[in-house]
């Protein structure tokens, strides 16, 4: 574990942020925070924030459970559970999903990139407290008579004020407008700071793959949010000023919002999901002690993905009756973007194999994500084969579909860049025992929640109700889920246990603990606020590898 | 209701390509996770050796191509079978013919009820409206009798899912869209609809009765009949007529003609209630008349506050709409 | 570290790379965004030409005299501001701050006339946002693009007061130039607008 190589000196011990605090009262480190624009502290800030709105969103879905335990269960009427539904999917997918991996890629892309700082830090900070600000906006509705009700998609005219009175609707579109312009301003960011504060030698084929695949995110982002900033105008438009962009009986088009909503949609969830391969993608390696496999194609597959995923938002629509043309076209164009993804998978698969895999947490987590995403990808492929989507749509099998790819893809993948780089956040280890007890449980909670439905849903078991009838031979799979779902409360419980407690308890972690070759591993755990003494110069992708490798540089083969 | 247990040939068609889909979706599980999983355990090294780092291996330009190639070969696969299923399943209607033992339908979805306008039938014009149970004719070896539903929303968007019979099809207010069903199995086939549409989503169940020949002819007859006039629920019916039910409800051959409502015409030869949630009793019909709210509660009709008398003169009435 | 530094391989030089500083990086992303904000208004609005249940239409609505005069102040605003700019480079303070004032006073001028259009559209046509589809995306639309110019005539008059009697600096310039780019973009927006608004879906008798 110890490095080969002569780690940077020099920073006084009252630099160190630890010390500094301990020094400050705590309304000195309260307006700290509220006003810092360093990106560490956003970065903290942005995890947080996400940590708080998942354990909401995780309450939202236990009631749902609950009350689908039973048919014809009366714990919860239909207006909380419809209400509920909307709020966790707009929870998990806008206030914990997105906010969890901009907050990563603010504390560690310009770590990885040998830069002191985002480009604009002030928007930096604005971008933070806007997302925070248009969470709470939305869960604003519930103190003016009840949260939203019409799905996190929100499938127009059920928005309009005829079918959603009350101002549930406008605090939610307001609030997402909101969001999506401090999302927007994370983009501006990163691609301002990838692509123009990168270290010397550090050229846009040589950056850590989290960092590329930060700025594909990005360029996705700036691509796919705008379109719902401006539908979330006509909403609240046709709502408030009485414009008929979805009023179908003056002309308004209900097709249209679904077209653009998905425009947005599709993107998102690949914003979603590739930070998480580039975090996976650094974890890897360090943890099979080998280089990530054909770089450049895991490169160009990412940007293949980022485009691909731009023109298949329809097969969200096949059963909206577009004709089979457009059908044929969204089903070949999602057929398609399985293929970068499976080169994606088989390089990682590469990279383990000859290596010298070692699972701790960090590993742990990864090897949940390749196995579990593996799966969700495969259960997309049958939901791309548009006759086959025409049953499967709107059915719990959808359901069971992106749970998977989300929580086994997004959030096992998040969990190990949590558990990989918590050590350089915070200076400490987190306890490995606790890691291992949040995995299990969640390996086990989540299949066994997820897996059901993809049952339930082939026995025609629709999406969104808030009970369902005896003899369809539904009980038994939602019984499963909701058993699952309670497994997987304590893991959750205990990830948030690990992150305080190992705050003084963890073992000190030293720059390096995992002995690994990005250059945030060449600075102090945690960093200083300025990151580097000295920024460094780098001639590979791998620039910690080459220091501790002299005599056999990545550079002479890349 | 499984997908897997298709009544018609559109939905064998579509268990065909699942089928297909999953053996190609699993074959690649298996050898992937498999690859996945014994990497991680012939490579798996315990930390406390530390051997010196393995044979770095930066890439290999023929593995890449091999496994680029590989999947684009299979998604070629899927998209010649996913092609032929779509063209297989998605018909164009055709138009009603005298002799062509189809049957054609309007749906029109509102929230949380079915609305079925039967057009035609073998080239005979029907033009009878009713709610919620669907009635068609099963097909045999000599003859196919499908019917077409042309699908249509007053409110919201609605998915009109019979799981045995077909993939499902959106009513999205402002679109017409088609949907065929046809069968060979008689019975009772059931489904719900499919895209959230509100409160009562969950309720707004789907029934297909597919008849013999013999049977639906007899129902169409049926259907075709205004009103029954009973002398002995005269008073029910005044008393029906006198209420706001004629806002919402129609029964053909009085002067109740409102459109919001289920037609009410020949109500007792439907077997459920309220879009399949309560049979259809004299029980369930009294409670339903008396307080709809507590069965399915959001659903756009009151309680009015109906003295017992009159409860019990207008369910009369209504037991007698056969 | 035990061979001499002169043994361990040395690697090539850093080719130096010519790209964007990173502000301009930022501008350039944000006007990305900006550029799908717009395609999907201008594509609502196409989707929706022709399809009013009820009158005003384009055609009946819209008069041209006006908005071509705002059209020409707004294009060549455009070519103010690269003179502006231009002086910038060459030092030449005074004339720098007279061109940028002119070209924020021909944004104004831009916004006078839409406000001109837009109380004859309501008063004259009773063409509100409410009235129909094209009450709906035409306002959405064109006040979008008016609420951006708004905010380039804001940060014109924000650098002409930083720049009243203060060196120019390298730092200052930068901050020019993006501001320029970005009024350009308003102006290319406008060029679209008034192309499917103005010329499309006046002519095509929707």
């Amino acid at each position: 574990m110890s490095s080969l190589v002569e780690q940077p000196r020099g920073i006084e011990l009252a630099d160190r942020p630890a010390d500094v605090a301990m020094n400050m009262g705590w309304t000195a480190q309260a307006h700290e925070w509220a006003t810092t624009v360093d990106h560490k502290k956003i970065g903290i800030m942005y995890v947080v924030m996400s940590i708080v709105f998942l354990v909401i969103g995780g309450i939202e879905a236990i009631l749902m459970r609950w009350q689908l335990f039973y048919p014809r269960s009366k714990v919860l009427d239909q207006d909380t559970f419809n209400q509920l539904f909307t709020m966790h999917g707009t929870t998990m997918v806008f206030f914990v999903g997105m906010p969890i991996l901009i907050g990563i890629g603010n504390y560690f892309v310009p770590l990885m990139i040998g830069a002191r700082d985002m480009a604009f830090p002030r928007l930096n900070a604005f971008g933070f407290w806007v997302t925070l600000f248009g969470g709470v906006m939305v869960y604003m509705s519930y103190i003016t008579g009840g949260a939203p009700a019409v799905g996190w998609f929100a499938y127009a005219p059920l928005t309009s004020n005829t079918f959603s009175r009350g101002a549930a609707t406008d605090f939610w579109a307001l609030g997402l407008i909101v969001s999506g312009i401090g999302t927007i301003a994370g983009g501006v960011n990163f691609i301002a700071t990838i692509l123009g504060m990168r270290a010397p030698g550090m050229t846009l084929r040589k950056v850590p793959f989290f960092v590329w695949t930060m700025l594909w995110t990005s360029f996705q982002i700036l691509l796919a949010i705008p379109p719902l900033t401006a539908a979330l105008t006509m909403i609240i438009f046709d709502r408030q000023l009485g414009a008929h962009f979805f009023d179908v009986p003056n002309g308004g088009s209900a097709y249209l919002w679904q077209h653009l909503f998905w425009f947005f949609g599709h993107p998102e969830v690949y914003i979603l999901i590739l930070p998480v391969f580039g975090m996976v993608s650094e974890i890897i390696p360090v943890f099979s002690r080998k280089v990530l496999f054909g770089y450049e194609f895991m490169a160009a597959a990412t940007m293949g993905i980022a485009f691909i995923s731009l023109s298949v938002w329809a097969h969200h629509m096949f059963c909206v009756g577009m004709g089979r043309m457009p059908d044929l076209f969204f089903a070949v164009a999602t057929f398609l973007v399985s293929i970068p993804t499976g080169i994606k998978f088989f390089n990682w698969l590469a990279t383990m194999y000859g290596g010298r895999i070692w699972f701790a947490s960090p590993m742990l987590f990864s090897f949940g994500f390749l196995s579990m995403f593996l799966i969700g990808g495969l259960t997309g492929i049958m939901l791309g084969a548009a006759p086959f989507d025409f049953q499967l749509s709107d059915s719990y099998f959808v359901v069971g579909h992106f749970h998977w790819v989300l929580i086994g893809g997004t959030l096992f993948g998040t969990f190990a860049g949590i558990h990989y780089w918590y050590p350089k956040v915070t200076g400490r280890m987190l306890s490995e025992r606790l890691a291992r007890w949040q995995f299990w449980l969640l390996y086990i909670g989540f299949i066994l929640t997820f897996g059901p439905m993809h049952i339930s849903g082939v026995l025609g078991m629709p999406r969104r109700i808030y009970t369902y009838d005896a003899g369809h031979g539904w009980e038994i799979w939602n019984q499963l889920s909701t058993l699952g779902a309670l497994i997987q409360v304590p893991s959750y419980a205990i990830l948030v246990y690990n992150l305080i407690t190992s705050l003084w308890k963890g073992k000190p972690a030293g720059d390096d603990p995992w002995d690994a070759w990005t250059l945030e591993w060449m600075t102090t755990s945690p960093p200083p606020s300025y990151n580097f003494e000295e920024v460094p110069t780098v001639h590979s992708r791998r620039p910690l590898w080459d220091l501790k490798h002299p005599e056999d540089p990545d550079w002479q083969y890349e | 209701m499984s997908i897997f247990a298709p009544a018609s040939p559109g939905a064998h068609s579509i268990v065909d390509l699942a089928i297909l889909t999953f053996v190609v979706t699993g074959l690649i599980f298996v050898v992937v996770e498999g690859v996945l999983l014994y990497s991680v355990w012939r490579f798996r090294q315990p930390r406390v050796e530390q051997t010196g780092e393995p044979p770095q291996v930066y890439g290999s330009m023929p593995i890449e191509v091999a496994w680029t190639a590989a999947p684009t070969l299979i998604v070629f696969f899927l998209v010649l079978v996913t092609t032929r299923t779509l063209w297989d399943v998605e018909k164009t209607q055709p138009k009603s013919k005298p002799g062509d033992n189809t049957l054609f339908v309007n749906v029109i979805g509102h929230q949380w009820w079915w609305e079925y306008v039967y057009e035609s039938y073998d080239g005979r014009i029907l033009g009878f409206v009713t709610a919620n149970e669907l009635h068609m004719p099963v097909s045999d070896d000599d003859t196919m009798r499908p019917v077409y539903l042309t699908l249509k929303s007053a409110d919201v968007c609605h998915s009109y899912w019979v799981p045995r019979l077909a993939g499902k099809v959106d009513l999205i207010p402002g679109r017409v869209n088609s949907l065929m069903l046809e069968t060979k199995e008689p019975g009772l086939q059931l489904g719900q609809c499919a895209e959230f549409c509100g409160a009562q989503h969950a309720n707004m169940l789907l029934r297909v009765n597919v008849d013999t020949p013999e049977e639906f002819e007899r129902w169409l007859a049926n259907e075709s009949k205004a009103a029954l006039e009973e002398s002995a629920v005269a008073d029910g019916r005044a008393k029906f007529l006198a209420q706001s039910c004629v806002n919402c409800h129609a029964v053909r051959g009085t002067p109740a003609r409102g459109t919001y409502a289920p037609d009410l015409t020949h109500l007792m030869s439907r077997q459920t209630l309220a879009s399949g949630i309560i049979e259809n009793t004299p029980e369930t019909l009294a409670d339903w008349v008396r307080d709809p709210q507590p069965i399915k509660p959001g659903c756009l009709m009151p309680a009015f506050g109906l003295t017992e008398r009159d409860q019990q003169l207008i369910v009369r009435y209504l037991l007698s709409l056969r | 570290m035990t061979q001499p530094a002169s043994d361990l391989p040395v690697p090539p030089p850093i080719a130096p790379e010519r790209m964007l500083k990173p502000a301009q990086w930022g501008m350039a992303s944000f006007l990305l965004s900006e550029v799908a904000f717009f395609c999907t208004l201008i594509a609502t609005y196409v989707a929706f030409m022709g399809k009013d249940t009820v009158g005003p239409t384009p055609a009946q609505a819209l008069s041209l005299p006006l908005v071509i005069a705002t059209t020409i102040c707004l294009l060549s605003s455009s070519v103010v501001i690269h003179f502006a700019e231009r002086s910038l480079h060459r030092g030449e303070q005074k004339r720098f701050l007279f061109l940028l004032a002119g070209t924020a006073a021909l944004g104004i001028v831009f916004l006078l006339g839409t406000a001109i259009e837009w109380r004859t559209l309501i008063v004259d046509h009773h063409l509100t946002i409410g009235r129909n589809l094209f009450g709906s995306t035409y306002y959405t639309l064109v006040g979008f693009h008016g609420l951006h110019v708004t905010v380039g005539i804001v940060a014109m008059l924000i650098v002409l007061v930083l720049a009243i009697g203060r060196e120019l600096t390298e730092k200052f310039r930068n901050g020019v130039e993006l501001v320029a780019w970005y009024w350009h973009f308003v102006d290319a927006v406008w060029i679209v607008v008034f192309l499917v608004v103005y010329v499309a879906s006046r002519s095509s008798g929707a």
